[in-house]
């Protein structure tokens, strides 16, 4: 069954393997606008909006998270190369989720949106998720990977905080019924255990012999 | 108990053509070998007039009943029945009623689950009839009354009330109910009641969203004494000229129309009296983001969700926010309660 993960595709596969998930994640966007044509958005469509937008940057971001523990389970790495347009749709879903909250929750009204994040806990760590992002995705293409080099990959470790800013913000927005925001935080926490178990135990462990050999 | 408002409509104001649909409907369900049931002894001059305008054409299948107040009939009871005989009031003349679909599919009621979705789907299934409420703790004595005998307590009112929702959005909803005073006054508290508590329904075969403890069932709220005879407290038993929809808390619902939505407890099966302020369902789950008053209050921030506007639903999607308005724009009904009170430690 998971053999598709086991042979590695060729560039002509992977171009249409690449264009198969950018259609798929555009899906909530289009759902998005037809439902809006629709006039089927709820009774609450600003509301609506922000979940849903929320919900995608959320799980396009825990999609991302999983590309790594693939590698490392599995040892194959050719999913590797999704993760920049899985982080960027994040970024994108992200901006939507902003734009609604600024637009059509506040009508750009720029001091009730600075009161909101000032007082609420759950809007400031959401809002600095955000500004966390802005600085991945302005370093995400060859040119900036090549001039950064090595601190390159210490700036998108940041990714690991944005996640758990992110699963917060969703924990801290629900009155009393924690149970979808903490899957999340349950799927992020195992994503998240599986590199520190292969950093700290698994590859430790097959290093040892080599350097008692050495 | 005659409810003055500031801007009483006289009798000749009223919309005659409504009533008069009603009583047809009315007449046309309930065939003319069943009791219409009609005026007894009016004390409240708009209902007078409504009552007269059916009593006018129904002549014969009136038949007063007892000595109370009686003018609403509401046979039979089930989905979508109209409730014929109430009166209209002045209330929240000039707002834009929120679209009946939108009062009916957006709801919280965690009985039937947490999104607001939920309740109009979970709640297909429940079953409001045959209902009674009890009546108990510092009363005369322990009683019990049927949710018919409720309808005939007092004359029913339309009251156009605003809805604000700690969760930041607004309604104006047509309720249909009797102001709880009356409700009060047949209870008979004794001199120890200082508050009354209701409590709602708590049945996991009926309500699927009790089966998660989310809060404490069954769903406990309370109101000061005071509160609870206030003029602006109802007990809502309809919405839009129709029987309550089970999403919206049939049979019975509590409205205060200055509180956040969250005090209008429904599906009321218990009213108790007592001395102590009560611990709401509310209250035990967050105490420092529920207080016991709940009063609308744009001053007094809720660490999750801004009070200071609101969003009006059916407003559209580029309508932005409204400011919400101290006691939700009630403060001159209900203001005096609470001079002298600090509403930033009793939020």
């Amino acid at each position: 069954m998971l053999r598709f993960l086991t042979t590695i595709p060729n560039k002509k596969q992977m171009v249409w393997i690449k264009s198969f998930v950018f259609f798929v994640c555009l899906i909530p966007l289009i759902r998005l606008v037809l439902l809006g044509l629709q006039g089927s958005l709820t009774a609450n469509p600003v509301e609506f909006i922000e979940r849903s937008t929320g919900f995608w940057t959320l799980f396009i971001l825990l999609a991302t998270l999983c590309l790594t523990p693939i590698r490392l389970i599995f040892g194959r790495a050719w999913q590797i190369q999704l993760r920049r347009m899985l982080g960027l749709f994040m970024f994108f879903y992200a901006c939507l989720h902003l734009t609604c909250y600024v637009w059509l929750d506040f009508s750009f009204d720029w001091a009730g949106v600075t009161k909101d994040i000032a007082k609420h806990p759950r809007i400031l760590v959401g809002f600095a998720a955000f500004v966390l992002t802005i600085p991945l995705a302005i370093t995400s293409n060859n040119a900036m990977m090549k001039r950064l080099r090595q601190r390159w990959k210490q700036l998108h470790q940041l990714v690991y905080f944005i996640a758990v800013l992110g699963v917060v913000h969703f924990w801290w927005l629900v009155k009393k019924d924690i149970r979808e925001p903490l899957l999340y935080a349950c799927i992020l926490a195992l994503l998240l255990g599986i590199r520190i178990y292969y950093k700290k135990v698994a590859i430790p462990k097959k290093s040892n012999p080599a350097k008692a050999s050495g | 108990m005659i409810i003055h408002t500031k801007s009483d409509i006289i009798p000749s104001e009223i919309t005659p053509k409504e009533v008069f649909d009603n009583r047809r409907d009315f007449i046309q369900k309930s065939g003319f070998g069943l009791i219409a049931g009609a005026a007894a002894v009016i004390s409240n001059p708009l209902s007078a007039a409504t009552l007269s305008a059916i009593a006018g054409t129904a002549e014969g299948n009136g038949k007063p009943v007892g000595h109370a107040n009686t003018s609403a009939i509401i046979k039979p009871f089930g989905p979508h029945q109209k409730i014929v005989g109430y009166s209209k009031t002045s209330y929240g003349t000039g707002e834009k009623l929120t679209a009946y679909d939108d009062v009916t599919s957006y709801n919280n009621y965690y009985e039937f689950g947490t999104d607001k979705s939920e309740p109009a789907i979970n709640s297909k299934l429940f079953k409001p009839h045959p209902w009674t409420v009890s009546i108990e703790g510092e009363v005369k004595k322990n009683k019990t009354i049927s949710i018919e005998d409720i309808y005939k307590l007092a004359p029913l009112e339309e009251r156009i009330y605003r809805m604000r929702c700690v969760e930041g959005w607004s309604m104006v909803i047509p309720w249909i109910g009797l102001p709880l005073s009356q409700l009060i006054k047949w209870a008979e508290p004794n001199s120890n009641a200082k508050y009354v508590e209701f409590i709602s329904l708590a049945d996991p075969q009926q309500m699927p969203g009790q089966n998660i403890q989310v809060l404490d069932w069954p769903y406990i709220e309370g109101l000061r004494m005071d509160e609870a005879m206030n003029p602006l407290t109802i007990m809502a038993v309809g919405l839009y000229g129709e029987q309550l929809p089970n999403q919206n808390g049939a049979p019975m619902r509590l409205v205060t129309p200055w509180k956040y939505g969250f005090k209008g407890a429904k599906a009321i099966v218990k009213i108790r009296f007592t001395e102590k302020m009560p611990l709401t369902s509310w209250m035990k789950a967050g105490p420092n983001e529920y207080g016991f008053y709940a009063n609308v209050n744009p001053q007094v921030e809720h660490p999750r969700w801004t009070q200071s506007s609101e969003k009006r639903i059916g407003a559209g999607l580029f309508a932005g926010r409204i400011k919400t308005q101290m006691f939700n724009g009630y403060t001159e009904q209900v203001g005096q309660m609470y001079a002298g009170l600090d509403l930033r430690k009793n939020f």
